[in-house]
């Protein structure tokens, strides 16, 4: 199976910085005081997700991770920064209802993310013993148009809704009295 | 018997997930501006999606529907961040602002 001696090496490797790219690229998302920055952050995240979704045995779901967050949803925020304010005006330090929202909210994500992983670390996880498929690219056209057919429309009218809805909010005022 | 690797452990998985969703919900309470919390709620929903594939990937007996429900997921994250930037131009245009301190007319 091993026909390149270091590849168990390079596929840890490959693992490695996928996993530390999401992380950071959340981090940045979330901690850097420019709001483009933190699109940036979140385009290095979701490359990180693609890689952790290959990993996971799902390269189609990858590849939509690319052409969605990183294509579509990233270079949308982008344009609305640019239509709105770029920056976002320092916050005024030392105030003690800001110290005390700003320790609120790192010790409930902190008390949440802790307790996430407990209970991802229990060692409780069984996998199945037979599988229905493989998951392959196939399987799921399959699963879309068969099973999952109804929502597979609902989706695509909610999709359409979507965008008229975002066209007539985004439209009003723009005309010139 | 060779230790098993680390990205077939669905345990690591799940903490990168708690991580990501720890770190949208910091966001989400931190940041000031409509822009940056759309940002961290995108972070949240890409945690859940992480969660999703594992489970799909580990233990689900049919490896198809996490990942259908997963494509489910990424239409409605589209979906949403086109109304929410919409709602935050117009709301700029009104406000002069994206600030979610000053959006307060209906404050009482």
């Amino acid at each position: 199976m091993n026909a390149f001696p270091a590849s168990h090496v390079i596929v840890s490797g490959l693992f490695a910085v996928f996993a530390v790219l999401t992380v950071a690229g959340a981090l940045l998302a979330a901690l850097s005081v420019r709001i483009i920055r933190s699109v940036c952050g979140l385009a290095l995240c979701s490359v990180g997700l693609a890689g952790l979704y290959y990993f996971l045995h799902s390269p189609f779901l990858a590849l939509m991770e690319i052409l969605v967050y990183v294509g579509a949803v990233c270079v949308t925020i982008v344009f609305a920064i640019m239509l709105a304010e770029p920056e976002e005006s320092p916050r005024d330090e030392g105030r003690p209802t800001t110290l005390w929202w700003g320790g609120g909210a790192l010790l409930v994500s902190a008390a949440l993310c802790g307790s996430l992983s407990w209970l991802g670390l229990q060692p409780s996880w069984s996998a199945p013993v037979t599988r229905a498929t493989d998951g392959s690219v196939r399987a799921i056209g399959v699963a879309l148009l068969s099973t999952y057919s109804l929502a597979f429309e609902l989706i695509s009218l909610l999709l359409l809704v979507a965008i008229l809805g975002a066209l007539v909010i985004a439209r009003s005022g723009r005309t010139r009295t | 018997m060779t230790a098993p690797n680390l990205y077939e452990q669905p345990q690591i998985y799940l903490i990168l997930a708690a991580l990501l969703f720890a770190a949208g919900l910091y966001g989400l309470l931190w940041r000031r501006t409509l822009i940056g919390m759309l940002i961290a709620g995108e972070l949240i929903f890409s945690a859940a999606m992480l969660n999703f594939m594992t489970f799909n990937r580990f233990l689900a007996p049919d490896p198809a529907v996490g990942q259908v429900f997963v494509l489910f997921i990424m239409g409605l994250a589209a979906a949403e961040v086109a109304v929410a930037l919409s709602i935050i131009i117009a709301v700029y245009r009104n406000y002069q602002s994206i600030k979610s301190k000053e959006v307060s007319r209906l404050n009482g």
